[in-house]
């Protein structure tokens, strides 16, 4: 039995007189002790998705089960065993830390006591905090403990709908060590976020764009499926260079990258040349070309242009 | 040759009573740069940025954004920088045309500048046939492209740029930071503060603060090399994890 | 249990630690109180009055001096028509006409009956029964007077006419009227606030994916306003008796119960808006409209409902402070016991009943 299926599932909203398709159909499953990433940028569905799995919103059509649960009528079941931390983190600003898990712990019938172990990790680093309101806690502590808050009752399965949103690099990191190690202790975890170099921390991947699903894979089979040859390239006058890139017909890519621009072609065999021609033409100086691995975020353009 | 310099802090300094948010910094941004100002939460970007844009008084240093000075010229430092937040600063019960005109009026342009303007601005975003439409009914890309677009309507000295990538699909994204590049090849200087790192490798030169200080300050390919490492995610937690201050 | 529990514990804390709007909840029904009924004391004291003296003899001339002179009126102009006392009415100039026929006196001493005519502005109702009465009042003490050495006693007839508003309402109608919109306030729009405010920063979600039942979510969520309510009430009428002298003729405990049913009747109703209202902006201003301003218009607390249109009248039935109004001034004004309230109680029962079936019912277990 899979942890999460997902099978064809429909959802479109009402916007004004306009439809709007937040789901188009989208099909997939989970299995158990895994982290599966759904990675796409806002507006892509993530949310609509999250919730309709943690049974809070019905979708239009298709099917879904957690934990063999079917979402629509064995919705109590799941909410009894499934942990979610929505978006915004949903604390309650005015209570503090402590406050906050004991509560919790309360409404899904447990204490902090009880399910210590499985949050001592993550919640003694905010413990020195526990009489601090959560609403004046940084980023990173409130991401802590809202995490704390949807692992007290031991849930089977952890739908996390973008918990490293507006989170600083370090406590981002340090989020991901933690859910590694949930998954050792047999936790499957969904997780969404709109940061495409997160996909590689995840077992799998679903790349989400306007609801529909690019690619289920694992990141390494995701990037090997890059069919072009990617070619970096940088020089001192980084826009000249991407303008004339662009510009030149051979090109059938070019996106800037940080320090680099990355570059496809056409004819892929030609590609080093091509770069050269162009560079030849133009007045660059410190100019490095080198092939490229692709990335998460070349795949996923890729994708969305197909 | 020696470029014109378009931020000078020499010293800066801020204090909230007996917590120094803002420690001692000292940094030059030139003309046409994309300067990354980078931080963990509460490592005093936002404060310093504030300073700059004539916002809050320095406790102590001194200061000039486009050649004025941030003590006593800040009415003149807000008439010649653009700012652009990571919420976009557009109002999404109005238009389109409505935005750019509301903003293009604060900053003084006429309704001749500002006709030509909004024409200006809407092919350039191929945002032609949606000029009445609901800036809350454009996708979130067009949005930041809009916002700053609009941020720079007035042709600033600088523009200000608080996280503004986030969530936005790459392709969009890319956009982005190409619509940057351009500003920045018209002489116009981009300030961008942001906490993830994938972006600042976008800059010219980065300085990343840790307890108020400024740690590093150099391109993201020297910066690279100096800590050994591939990405600047990693420059990062190598920087502030040494920090002291307790996030909160 | 211990899940419900914490639950309310957790309500009061955000209660408790608002302290702005704790203070207001709790002074609010106070200071409109204390409002409401020194603005009214203060309007007796010295109300302008014209006098219509036709007659003008011993009798009238007496009667005109002891009202002049009284410390709740003072003469405006004397006036010489019918049509004089509308217009001096009609701009706001005065509260209160004294009419004196002709040969008052002699009416008075040949058939020891006469007559003199008050009329009053009763679009406030409160003052003009009361300046009626401490008018009357004077013209009694007259003629108490007159029949301190006198076998067959005089009378004289004094007939009250009420412009604008004759089927006068009686004095007190604020301390209801209050105690109506206070309980509307703390359990309308509080409650449909507190509901959505947990929509707005996403923590419904996550109570919604957890294994506590809707109904109790609902309850929990409602009992510690029902217990700032019970403050309310409790303040409402300390002050009204110490402070207004407004006695509670009635049970006390009558009141109390017949309180806590109305204020279920609001929670529902409050349960039910938060239903639909997505932002606490919306909840407010639905709580308003839909509740605060029927109250006013419809409860009879400002206009009397006997005088409105049949179409108005057929709508003031549905809402339930009109029925509450008429509850409290039956047991804390007129002192009247169950006997006299059973059809207004078994009214707001049921409409209680309904709303929170429909609320709860309503009550979305999903997003």
């Amino acid at each position: 039995m899979k942890a999460i299926v997902v099978e064809d599932i429909v959802k479109k909203y009402r916007v004004g007189k306009a439809e709007v398709s937040a789901l188009e159909g989208i099909s997939f499953s989970v299995d158990h002790g895994e982290i599966f990433g759904i990675i796409g940028p806002d507006g892509a569905g993530k949310t609509s998705l999250f919730r309709i799995l943690t049974t809070v919103l019905l979708a239009d059509s298709g099917f879904a089960s957690v934990d063999g649960f079917d979402v629509v009528k064995d919705y109590k079941k799941i909410r009894n065993q499934v942990g979610y931390m929505p978006g915004r983190f949903s604390l309650y600003p005015d209570l503090t830390v402590q406050e906050n898990l004991e509560f919790f712990a309360a409404i899904f019938n447990t204490t902090i006591k009880e399910n210590y172990d499985l949050v001592k990790e993550i919640y003694s680093q905010i413990e020195p905090f526990k009489n601090r309101r959560a609403g004046q806690l940084s980023g990173g502590m409130k991401q802590k403990l809202a995490l704390s808050c949807a692992l007290i009752h031991k849930p089977s399965v952890l739908f996390l709908d973008e918990p490293t949103t507006g989170v600083d690099a370090v406590s981002r990191k340090e989020f991901w060590e933690m859910l590694h190690r949930l998954k050792v202790q047999g936790i499957t975890i969904l997780v969404s976020t709109a940061y495409m170099d997160e996909a590689t921390l995840c077992d799998r991947v679903g790349l989400i764009q306007k609801g529909v699903l690019l690619s289920v894979n694992t990141p390494k089979r995701v990037i090997s499926e890059f069919k072009d040859a990617l070619w970096a390239i940088r020089a001192k006058e980084m826009y000249p260079l991407m303008e004339a890139i662009k510009a030149d017909p051979s090109v059938l890519s070019c996106y800037p990258f940080g320090q680099y621009h990355h570059v496809t072609f056409h004819n892929k065999a030609e590609s080093k040349a091509q770069l050269e021609r162009i560079i030849k033409n133009g007045n660059y100086t410190d100019v490095e070309i080198f092939p490229i691995q692709a990335n998460i975020e070349d795949c996923f353009m890729a994708l969305m242009k197909e | 040759m020696e470029t014109e310099k378009v931020i000078r802090a020499k010293e800066l300094t801020k204090k909230f009573g007996a917590f120094t948010a803002v420690d001692n910094i000292s940094f030059e941004v030139a003309k046409g740069e994309i300067f990354g100002f980078l931080g963990a939460n509460g490592a005093g970007k936002t404060t310093a940025m504030r300073m700059l844009c004539g916002l809050s008084l320095p406790t102590s240093g001194t200061a000039s954004v486009a050649g004025f000075d941030v003590y006593k010229e800040s009415e003149a430092i807000k008439k010649n920088i653009g700012y652009m937040s990571q919420k976009f600063s557009l109002y999404e019960d109005l238009t389109v045309t409505e935005n750019i005109s509301f903003y293009a009026g604060i900053y003084g342009l006429n309704d001749r500048q500002i006709k030509e303007k909004t024409s200006q601005l809407l092919a350039q975003l191929h945002l032609v046939g949606e000029e009445k439409s609901l800036v809350r009914s454009l996708p979130l890309g067009w949005k930041q492209k809009l916002a700053f677009s609009i941020a720079i309507v007035h042709d600033p000295a600088i523009v200000f740029l608080d996280e503004p990538t986030g969530g936005v699909d790459p392709i969009a994204r890319r956009e982005f930071w190409s619509m940057i590049y351009a500003a920045s090849a018209r002489g116009i200087t981009i300030f961008v503060t942001t906490h993830y790192m994938d972006e600042a490798e976008y800059c010219d030169r980065v300085s990343i603060m840790v307890d108020g200080r400024i740690d590093a300050l150099d391109s993201p390919m020297n910066l690279m090399k100096e800590f050994e490492v591939n990405s600047m995610d990693d420059v990062f937690l190598q920087l502030a994890r040494n920090a002291q201050r307790i996030e909160g | 249990m211990k899940q419900f529990l914490i639950f309310v514990k957790k309500e009061w804390l955000h209660i408790w630690r608002d302290k702005r709007t704790l203070f207001i909840l709790i002074w609010m029904p106070v200071i409109q109180i204390l409002l409401y009924g020194f603005a009214l004391t203060n309007e007796v004291k010295n109300s302008r009055i014209v006098i219509f003296d036709q007659a003008k003899d011993e009798a009238s001339r007496s009667i005109s001096n002891e009202i002049s002179a009284s410390r709740y009126f003072s003469l405006y102009k004397t006036v010489n028509s019918y049509d004089e006392i509308e217009a001096t009415f009609r701009q706001g100039k005065i509260r209160l006409a004294v009419v004196f026929p002709r040969g008052f006196r002699n009416d008075l001493l040949h058939t020891n009956h006469a007559q003199v005519q008050l009329i009053a502005d009763s679009s406030d109702p409160n003052t003009a029964s009361m300046l009626s009465n401490y008018a009357a009042a004077i013209i009694n003490d007259y003629q108490q007077s007159l029949n301190d050495n006198q076998q067959l006693p005089y009378t004289i007839k004094i007939q009250v006419r009420m412009l604008y508003n004759p089927e006068l309402k009686g004095a007190y109608n604020f301390v209801p009227g209050v105690m109506a919109l206070v309980l509307m306030l703390v359990c309308t729009m509080m409650t449909a606030i507190a509901i959505v405010k947990e929509k707005e920063i996403g923590t419904m979600e996550v109570i919604l994916v957890s294994p506590l039942k809707p109904f109790r979510i609902i309850i929990a969520k409602t009992v510690p306003y029902l217990m700032v309510s019970m403050l309310n009430i409790i303040s409402i009428m300390l002050i009204s008796v110490f402070a207004l002298d407004v006695p509670i003729t009635g049970s006390v405990w009558l009141l109390m119960a017949e309180s806590i049913l109305f204020t279920i009747t609001s929670l529902s109703v409050g349960i039910l808006i938060s239903n639909t209202a997505k932002t606490q902006q919306t909840a407010m201003f639905t709580a308003m409209m839909s509740l605060f301003l029927p109250t006013l218009l419809f409860s009879g607390f400002l206009f009397p409902v006997e005088n409105m249109p049949i179409p108005l009248q057929v709508i003031s039935n549905v809402v339930p402070s009109r029925w509450y109004f008429i509850i409290v001034k039956a047991v804390m004004i007129k002192g009247l016991g169950f006997a006299a309230i059973w059809k207004e109680t078994l009214i707001l029962v049921g409409m209680t009943a309904t709303l929170l079936g429909i609320s709860i019912y309503k009550f979305k277990i999903r997003l």
